[in-house]
């Protein structure tokens, strides 16, 4: 079985993303770049899969600027075989990404497709689905926990009420929650062996996909601050202040 | 075609606060307003959705092996109701986060995720970036809008409404290659966390499962819902149902109380709505004083039975 993974290259999830004065975006200049959290648990897993000897190929693959090669060798130097990376030079939106990685399914057959469940530059939490759509596979978001059986996989996935369980055929497309593993480390021997893993580059254009961007942003604006109010010297000031607000 | 079409949320047999939020929402955009129940047993459900003000009618749909709770079961459904519409949306909770995208891609739309305010049927405001910016957005006036509205920012549509309810068998066969096998829930008989108007949140300084007792006393004493951090949730000191932020709940409740958590950006994207925010903690300088409307420093293992024997 081959795994098929995605890796997004967003802002370092430790930046503290700002607008830009004339609200025609977000300042990227000489912000640090990392591959996106839920990515990095979305290899994680496939090669746990593989090392435990249910897969035999990871292939990751990033849709985006020339740039995400080194999110792509970071994802080699984890472990992954090799790396496809479409290059778009504009924004990719979701229903494109979704049409790209339903496109390089067909073409790979993977078991499974694991994406992460959001973003967390737009933040809009929909490839995997749509990606399930398309190719008329099951859906496994949020996963927290993923066992595989032969030609299934029960999958925990964390939902408002708690963990729901389901069980899918496979091939299928997984998400990632937070809590379906730590990553690994990458290791300096790595990233040199990573440098002879293949990683193949295509335009966009190629591939051969309608695009899917029917968006369009207008306005970037900060969002409503909240201001700093009042510290309480104990808890005798503190209840005075919520009787105050009509709080208890 | 102008016209809205919900799909609800339940938990097999009441309905969510979601919808009656996204309801809000729906009415914003102007249109006549429908619902859609999935359901085992819909009727229940159907007749506290029927009460929503603004309802123009309710369709109840009868699924079997909890396929109500399936994406993939029904997304071909609400694909073919959808050709009566112009708007289908669904609230921005996990089971529409899950639900919607799989519809927008079978209709070949783009969607709108975390409606946070209408400026115009096709326009609307969402935040990215972990809510660090807002966007106006906006999808071709002649393309459906598939859109998930996030509750936290509207209030829920008041009741007093009759609308009619009519059964439906929508084309669309749900696949068998998805099945439901269960739901572990943590139960709980304290308030829903994402509707409760007071929250009291824990973080890592717990330090235990044990210590996060006096959350659950001084939340009881303010007849508060829990929530906590996503340390907590990791830690394994409550169960992962309870996490509030940018991965985990975003709620609006008057009170929120956050003690022992730094105030993360991820934490503080699902309170930003918050009415009055209080927070203990026991660094002066801690991030969660920079939006706190009251604060107060010091240990909590002090302060917190101190507080809630005071209360009580
Ligand atoms: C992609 C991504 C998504 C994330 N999503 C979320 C999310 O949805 N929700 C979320 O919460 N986090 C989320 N996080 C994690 C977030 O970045 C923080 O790591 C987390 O919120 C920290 O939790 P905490 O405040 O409980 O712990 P800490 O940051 O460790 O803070 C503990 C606080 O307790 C105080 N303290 C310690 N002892 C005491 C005492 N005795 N009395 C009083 N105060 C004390 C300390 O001063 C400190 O401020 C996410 C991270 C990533 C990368
Ligand atoms: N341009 C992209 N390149 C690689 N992976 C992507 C891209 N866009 C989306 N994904 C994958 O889809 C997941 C969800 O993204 P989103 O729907 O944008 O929140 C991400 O965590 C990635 O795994």
């Amino acid at each position: 079985m081959k795994i098929l993974v995605g890796l997004k290259r967003v802002i370092d999830y430790n930046v503290r993303v700002q607008v830009k004065p004339d609200g025609s975006g977000v300042v990227t200049d000489g912000v640090k770049m990392s591959i996106n959290p839920f990515d990095e648990i979305a290899l994680e897993e496939a090669l746990r899969i593989k090392e435990a000897g249910h897969a035999e190929e990871v292939i990751v693959a990033s849709i985006g600027p020339s740039a995400a090669q080194q999110q792509l060798r970071t994802g080699l130097a984890m472990g992954a075989d090799r790396a496809v990376l479409v290059v778009a030079d504009e924004e990719v939106q979701p229903l494109t990404a979704a049409r790209v990685f339903h496109k390089l399914a067909e073409k790979e057959g993977p078991g499974l497709v694991i994406l992460g469940k959001q973003a967390i530059d737009d933040d809009s939490s929909q490839t995997g689905q749509m990606v399930a759509a398309l190719w008329d596979r099951p859906q496994a978001t949020f996963a927290s926990k993923l066992e595989l059986n032969g030609q299934t996989a029960t999958v925990t996935r964390e939902v408002d009420a708690g963990l729901e369980t389901i069980e899918v055929d496979l091939p299928a497309v997984v998400t990632t929650d937070l809590r379906l593993n730590e990553p690994r480390f990458v290791k300096l021997p790595d990233i040199m062996k990573a440098k002879k893993k293949p990683l193949d580059e295509m335009p966009l254009a190629d591939l051969g996909v309608e695009s899917g961007n029917f968006i369009s942003t207008s306005a970037y604006a900060p969002p409503a601050q909240r201001q700093r109010g009042v510290m309480v010297e104990d808890v005798d000031g503190l209840l005075t202040a919520l009787k105050e607000k009509g709080l208890i | 075609m102008s016209k809205t079409l919900i799909i609800a949320e339940h938990n097999g047999s009441q309905l969510n606060a979601s919808t009656a939020k996204s309801m809000t929402c729906a009415a914003q955009i102007g249109h006549d307003v429908d619902l859609v129940v999935f359901a085992d047993q819909p009727d229940a459900i159907a007749a506290e959705a029927a009460g929503l003000a603004g309802v123009s009618r309710v369709f109840t749909v009868t699924t079997s092996d909890n396929q109500c709770f399936l994406a993939a079961a029904l997304a071909p459904m609400i694909v073919s109701l959808a050709a009566d519409y112009s708007h289908v949306l669904a609230p921005s909770t996990t089971f529409g986060k899950d639900l919607l995208p799989r519809v927008a891609a079978l209709l070949g739309v783009a969607q709108i995720s975390d409606i946070m305010a209408v400026k115009g049927p096709h326009e609307f405001e969402r935040p990215i970036y972990a809510g660090n910016a807002i966007v106006t957005v906006s999808v071709p006036a002649d393309s459906k809008v598939v859109g998930t509205v996030r509750t936290a920012s509207f209030a829920a549509a008041a009741g007093g409404g009759s609308a009619a309810v009519e059964a439906a068998s929508p084309a669309g066969e749900a696949p068998s290659h998805t099945r439901y096998v269960g739901l572990a829930g943590s139960a709980s008989e304290r308030p829903d966390l994402q509707s409760a108007p007071k929250v009291v949140s824990g973080g890592r300084a717990l330090a235990s499962e044990e210590n996060f007792e006096i959350i659950y006393k001084l939340a009881d004493t303010l007849g508060a819902g829990v929530g906590a951090s996503r340390a907590a949730v990791d830690a394994g000191y409550v169960p992962n149902d309870m996490q509030v932020g940018q991965t985990g709940k975003i709620i609006a409740p008057d009170l929120y109380v956050a003690i022992g958590i730094s105030g993360a950006i991820q934490h503080l994207t699902g309170i930003k709505d918050a009415g009055t925010i209080v927070a203990i903690n026991k660094d002066a300088e801690a991030p969660i004083f920079e939006v706190a409307d009251i604060g107060l420093v010091g240990d909590l293992f002090n302060i917190v039975p101190e507080l809630t024997e005071k209360l009580g």
